[in-house]
């Protein structure tokens, strides 16, 4: 009999929700407007995932939460001590208060380097099952690296508190906006190192060394007076613009630490380079999104 | 009258009956349009690309990718109201026809049209992230794509409910057994209250009971949905769940028909092997 066979669906009527597939060459989506559209509509999602890893390592150990903090706390301990043998005279609370605002936030841009590059190629399943704006991969790594860094404020405070220098004005609020286009231009990163690491999985494994000597060459250890110095002893000040961290990390620690209000070389490279790495964060990683599924 | 002859006329009627209703259906709106699909995989030759191999073959010279051309110019129209089935061997593009459905694969050239929320289970979906627990993963999946929190929040609990699987919702997800894994999946895919429901290969998992839970709710599911796509092995529920069907050999459409039609067809092939085969002969 036909009663084993199913009755026909209810039909309804047109729907609003109608997509369309066509080919794409290399290249970004035809429209832009939709694709950020829908990534703001399900930003819920990005948050959700930062949540649940974050909650996810929290759970498997409880020293965790504090390592966040003493990982970069120890590692400011060993350059101080290194900065002080070599330079034979003793730094002072305020060197020490320098140091920490510059390697808590080189760990944040770190961070989002490490996580974003395990974002896309750690969404297996998902990719392959359900359709979405990749770029929220990424991004969901900038916030759980951001999550990390935000403990270590109160502790770098405490630092500060007990330097000479100390001082809080208008400026030090100023120093926000640094952190922001800070912020953005880990986002860059985090989406170009997503997409490296879908092609070549090695990235990750390359990445600590690339991150260490970036660290060398950016005003952590050395304050930008320093770094300035140094270069204009050589006649190359210039080629400090080329690294990025040079105005985005030594603007904000110069308005944090000690209240001091960058020159306009320095908020223009700083700017530049925000909007570089976003830009061209978004466009490498959305022009090849759309072949993550088959390589995952 | 022969009882033979009247089961066979019983037979025909109930085949006219269905030829009619896909004709009403085909008259109606459409669900998806398929317009001449073709999707290649360009894959690297290693299992995982690294720069190591890349250099290493740019040294020898070699080439890097290779092609597979899985969907092969493929067309066909699923109307509002189809449960479509899709048949064929291992590797004949059941499911890369199905991910270029759900959004998920671009063709390579021609056209997908779809209409409405897609809900997928493809190859088992949910479980990306082991360390997670199974509503969280299910509320990831949900948020992904599309719901509010608030719904899938509502969700998550009749999820748990259906798969059976107890406290261990909110288990990471390492501890699953297979089983368990696969009833989650299945059960994500079916509460999400999607427009179209995609599934692929799914009731091949989990245990009887289990299977004749899954089959009802799709046949309740079928009432609800604009349109349903089942990909699976068990030709028995095809014939049971689908009232059209499509088949597929290395990537062409070899058929598109009343699944009982397609279904013989397909038997036919598989019996008498490739190399005889010719589709004149139908
Ligand atoms: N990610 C992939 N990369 C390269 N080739 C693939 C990939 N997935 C599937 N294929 C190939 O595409 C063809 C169709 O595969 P698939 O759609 O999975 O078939 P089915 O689901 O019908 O078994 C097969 O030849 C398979 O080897
Ligand atoms: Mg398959």
């Amino acid at each position: 009999m036909t009663s084993s066979h199913p009755a026909p669906l209810r039909p309804t009527g047109t729907v609003a929700d109608v997509h369309v597939y066509e080919p794409h060459r290399a290249g970004l989506p035809k429209k832009i407007g939709p694709y950020f559209r829908e990534l703001w509509e399900r930003r819920e999602f990005a948050s959700e995932l930062s949540r649940s890893g974050i909650r996810a390592a929290n759970t498997r150990t409880v020293f965790g939460q504090v390592w966040l903090v003493l990982n970069p706390l120890l590692l400011a301990l060993v350059y101080y001590l290194l900065v002080n043998v070599l330079s034979g005279q003793s730094q002072g609370m305020d060197f020490f208060a320098h140091l920490t605002a510059g390697l808590f936030t080189f760990y944040f841009i770190s961070g989002c380097m490490g996580t974003g590059a395990a974002s896309v190629v750690g969404g297996g399943r998902l990719l392959l099952n359900t359709a979405f704006p990749r770029l929220l991969l990424p991004l969901s790594s900038v916030r759980t690296a951001f999550y990390r860094f935000l403990p270590t404020l109160p502790v770098w405070l405490v630092f500060y508190l007990f330097a000479d220098s100390r001082q809080f004005t208008w400026l030090t609020l100023l120093s926000l906006v640094f952190l922001a286009m800070i912020v953005v231009f880990s986002a860059g990163l985090a989406a170009i190192f997503a997409t490296l690491q879908v092609y070549f999985r090695d990235t990750a494994a390359f990445l600590p060394y690339f991150i260490r000597i970036w660290l060398y060459l950016s005003p952590v250890i050395l304050t930008v007076d320093r770094l300035h110095a140094y270069a204009a002893k050589a006649g190359a000040e210039h080629l400090l613009y080329l690294n990025p961290l040079y105005s985005l990390l030594g603007g904000f620690t110069e308005l944090l630490v000690g209240s001091r209000m960058p020159n306009w070389h320095m908020w223009v490279a700083a700017v530049s380079w925000t909007l570089i790495a976003a830009v061209a964060g978004a466009w490498y990683f959305m022009s090849r999104e759309r072949d993550f599924a088959v390589r995952i | 009258m022969d009882p033979m002859d009247e089961a066979e006329l019983a037979r025909q009627a109930a085949r006219a009956q269905r030829a009619a209703a896909r004709a009403e259906r085909a008259a109606g709106p459409v669900a998806v349009r398929v317009q001449n699909v073709s999707i290649t995989y360009r894959t690297t030759f290693e299992r995982v690309p690294t720069f190591k191999n890349a250099i290493v073959r740019f040294g020898r010279g070699q080439k890097a990718v290779k092609e597979i051309e899985a969907v092969k110019s493929v067309t066909f129209d699923v109307p509002v109201g189809t449960s479509l089935g899709i048949i064929g061997a291992n590797g004949a593009g059941k499911s890369t026809l199905m991910r270029a459905m759900a959004g998920i694969l671009p063709p390579t050239s021609g056209r997908i049209e779809v209409h409405g929320r897609v809900s997928t289970l493809l190859a088992l979906g949910v479980g990306f992230n082991g360390q997670l627990s199974g509503r969280e993963n299910v509320i990831l999946g949900g948020l992904a794509s599309g719901l509010s929190r608030r719904e899938v929040e509502e969700r998550a609990d009749e999820v748990a409910e259906f798969a059976d699987i107890g406290e261990f919702m909110d288990a990471p997800m390492r501890t699953y057994s297979s089983g368990m894994f696969s009833r989650l999946a299945f059960s994500v895919a079916v509460h999400m209250k999607p427009d179209i429901l995609m599934i692929d290969e799914a009731l091949s998992a989990g245990d009887a009971v289990f299977k004749r839970k899954a089959t009802a709710k799709m046949s309740e599911l079928m009432k609800s949905s604009r349109a349903m796509f089942l990909v699976s092995h068990a030709l028995a529920s095809v014939r049971e769940l689908c009232n059209d069907a499509i088949w597929l050999h290395q990537g062409k459409l070899m058929m598109h028909g009343d699944p009982e039609d397609v279904i013989s067809a397909y038997n036919r092939f598989m019996e008498v092997g490739e190399d005889a085969f010719n589709l004149e002969d139908l």
